[in-house]
């Protein structure tokens, strides 16, 4: 087997594969600390650059004009250090799980977002299992019927909900169904005065969930529709045809899993988009999550949640892409410990 | 031919690529048989029809553009191209079996050695899936892949070119075909691992007693194991004969230009290798006569008006050239 020699690498069983799946997570995990230094430092700087403080909107509102009393505000904010002492500070209170003290909601900030954190993780589930499922079952039947009705149908609709605004298609569902039809409620996450049953708030997210994960869902059946297409011109999808394999078999057992890998690789950088998306769609239908903080947080200057939200954003991202590399690895087993 | 029906008859196969640039004959009435045990090379350079042929008989052309528009495939005595997909998905992997070129790109990236294998027989036998297994295991063994048992669990990445290979034949033969098409299945392999494929294949046919069509382009794989070598140019049969005799007498100038190119052990080192000079004519624009005449070194007038047709000069053979009819 003189030939043969050449390539005595071991079969990876399970264990080993569970063991460079740890590997990789380690790695991971090492890389996620300078850059959340990174995200950390970049937030507060574009802050500090932001006209005006909370200081400002703070006293204005509670009408104190004292200026013994706004001392003491600047002072018990720290607002009287240099920046790259107020930067420092931060960091070393971040390491301690201290993310400052919001004033508008009277709580800390971590307790403010950990409030609003469910909902924003709801939403943004249910919106990217919507696209993965509607843009991956799209793009099957488009590669399918290819240069049918039934392509040009999915192309077309792909088209749409890829070029539509989703604050705009968010509105536009709300006239339709909520207001025109009334089967949908027009926002919020559960009726007023409702104790938030399953069904509930399964009703209110429908139309969020579509306004957000359309639009993810026309990128995936697009990516979808030509991976598949792709795919199916390779060697290996004759042979298996040449096996007596019906096309079908073939198309679910050989191409699918292929060609998913594209879509899972812009799944993980789109990671943060969904979240930045999640903002504007909280802010249409009064979901209270996140977004709707931050947006009302940055109307109201009220800066140590603002850059709380983000750093807790970016974990979130970071933590969402980890993810993605891990099932990317149990999808292809040519990535390997590297 | 009288009595039982031989395991592969192709008469007057015609495929047609139909392009916007118009329809081509890539396969121009082709008809050729071959025996149980027996092994029938198809040669020529590429582009000459060998792989469309041979997807014909499989019925996997890429349609659009390829279609059969004529003729017949006998498997087993029952011609093929008329049957409905349905029925060729229970031929395909069974009846007939087919290696390809490329074996790492032939194999699912995705897949398990032992996935890819169990498929081929959990479609067409009434195995269960642990009975499967233990085939798989027996045709791996059988193939002679080292470390079978360990090998069920790799990945095609993990194996080398050799070892894709013989897990592809593990597949083509899994289901003990009666005929098996090999679409040059040593060209992407080292030399060394040439002859162990090229063994292994003959060691299989031999004990089953397989009907093999062997396409290459390689006239010494084909001294080595065909019993018989149609030779094809431009989509048409230009000579037939038994490997012994196509080496020691070639009739055909394209046969004679074929053998020339191929390097001689022991040669003169300095000697230069023959060549056919010009190019292998598209499709769409074939001349009128012969399709070799415009490179042909024996050209007469006659070869560019008509297309020389295919005549018997002794038992056994045929050609399709005037001059070697002398004219």
């Amino acid at each position: 087997m003189a030939g043969e020699l050449a390539s005595p690498t071991p079969a990876l069983r399970g264990s080993a594969r569970r063991t460079a799946a740890l590997r990789l997570l380690r790695r991971r995990l090492i890389q996620a600390v300078p850059l959340m230094l990174g995200v950390v430092i970049i937030n507060f700087c574009l802050i500090q650059m932001a006209p005006g403080s909370f200081l400002e909107l703070m006293t204005a509102e509670n009408q104190v004009s004292d200026p013994a009393t706004v001392a003491l505000l600047r002072k018990t904010y720290g607002l009287d250090d240099p920046v790259w002492m107020q930067l420092l500070k931060y960091i070393w209170a971040l390491l301690h799980f201290d993310f400052g003290f919001s004033y508008r909601q009277n709580m800390p900030v971590i307790q403010a977002i950990w409030i609003h954190l469910p909902a924003t993780i709801l939403l943004m589930v249910s919106s990217i299992a919507l696209a993965i499922s509607i843009g991956v079952a799209a793009g099957v039947v488009a590669s399918m019927k290819v240069r049918t009705f039934w392509d040009s149908l999915v192309s077309i609709a792909a088209m749409f909900f890829y070029a539509a605004p989703s604050f705009w298609l968010g509105i536009m569902m709300i006239v339709l169904f909520s207001v025109k039809l009334g089967w949908l409620p027009v926002g919020g996450m559960m009726k007023i005065g409702g104790n938030g049953g399953v069904l509930d708030i399964l009703h209110h997210l429908i139309l969020p969930t579509l306004a957000l994960g359309l639009f993810y869902a026309a990128i995936y059946t697009r990516v979808m529709r030509s991976s598949m297409l792709e795919v199916a011109q390779l060697d290996f999808v004759r042979t298996a045809r040449a096996k007596g394999l019906s096309r079908n078999k073939v198309t679910i057992h050989h191409v699918l899993r292929n060609a998913l890998l594209p879509v899972v690789t812009i799944l993980g950088v789109q990671m943060g988009t969904v979240l930045a998306g999640s903002v504007v769609i909280e802010s249409v239908f009064s979901w209270p999550g996140v977004g709707s903080l931050l947006f009302d947080s940055v109307s109201s200057r009220n800066y140590p949640v603002v850059l709380g939200i983000m750093v807790l954003g970016s974990l979130v991202v970071i933590a969402a892409n980890i993810a993605v590399d891990l099932i990317y690895m149990w999808l292809d087993p040519r990535i390997e410990i590297r | 031919m009288s009595g039982q029906a031989l395991p592969l008859e192709i008469t007057d196969l015609r495929t047609t690529l139909f392009t916007r640039r118009g329809e081509m004959k890539a396969v121009d009435g082709l008809s050729l048989t071959v025996g149980a045990g027996e092994t029938v090379a198809l040669v020529g350079e590429s582009g000459c029809g060998k792989s469309l042929s041979a997807l014909s008989v499989m019925r996997l052309l890429p349609d659009p553009p390829a279609r059969i528009v004529g003729g017949q495939v006998r498997l087993n005595g029952r011609d093929i191209v008329p049957l409905p997909e349905e029925t060729m998905l229970g031929i395909r992997g069974k009846e007939i079996g087919m290696i390809f070129q490329d074996p790492i790109s032939s194999l699912n990236p995705v897949a398990t050695v032992e996935k890819q294998i169990v498929e081929v027989l959990m479609t067409h036998t009434e195995l269960g899936r642990g009975q499967a297994r233990v085939r798989a295991h027996e045709l791996l063994e059988l193939v002679g892949m080292p470390d079978a048992a360990r090998r069920l669990d790799a990945y095609p990445h993990q194996l080398s070119g050799g070892m894709c290979q013989r897990v592809v034949i593990a597949m083509a033969i899994a289901c003990s075909p009666s005929v098996l098409i090999a679409d040059e299945p040593t060209t992407a392999l080292d030399v060394t691992v040439q002859a162990q494929v090229l063994a292994l294949l003959k060691k299989l046919q031999a004990d089953a007693g397989m009907a093999m069509i062997f396409i290459t382009h390689d006239l010494g794989v084909v001294a080595e194991t065909a019993d018989r070598v149609v030779v094809m140019y431009a989509g048409r049969k230009v000579e037939e004969a038994s490997v012994d005799e196509l080496f020691e007498n070639p009739l055909h100038p394209y046969t004679v230009g074929l053998i020339g190119a191929t390097p001689t052990p022991g040669a003169e080192r300095a000697e230069r290798l023959a060549d056919i000079p010009g190019m292998v004519p598209p499709l769409n624009a074939l001349p009128q006569g012969c399709a070799f005449a415009p490179r042909c070194k024996r050209v007469m007038d006659r070869c560019l008006t008509e297309k020389p047709a295919l005549t018997v000069p002794g038992p056994g053979r045929l050609v399709a050239c005037f001059a070697a009819q002398g004219g």
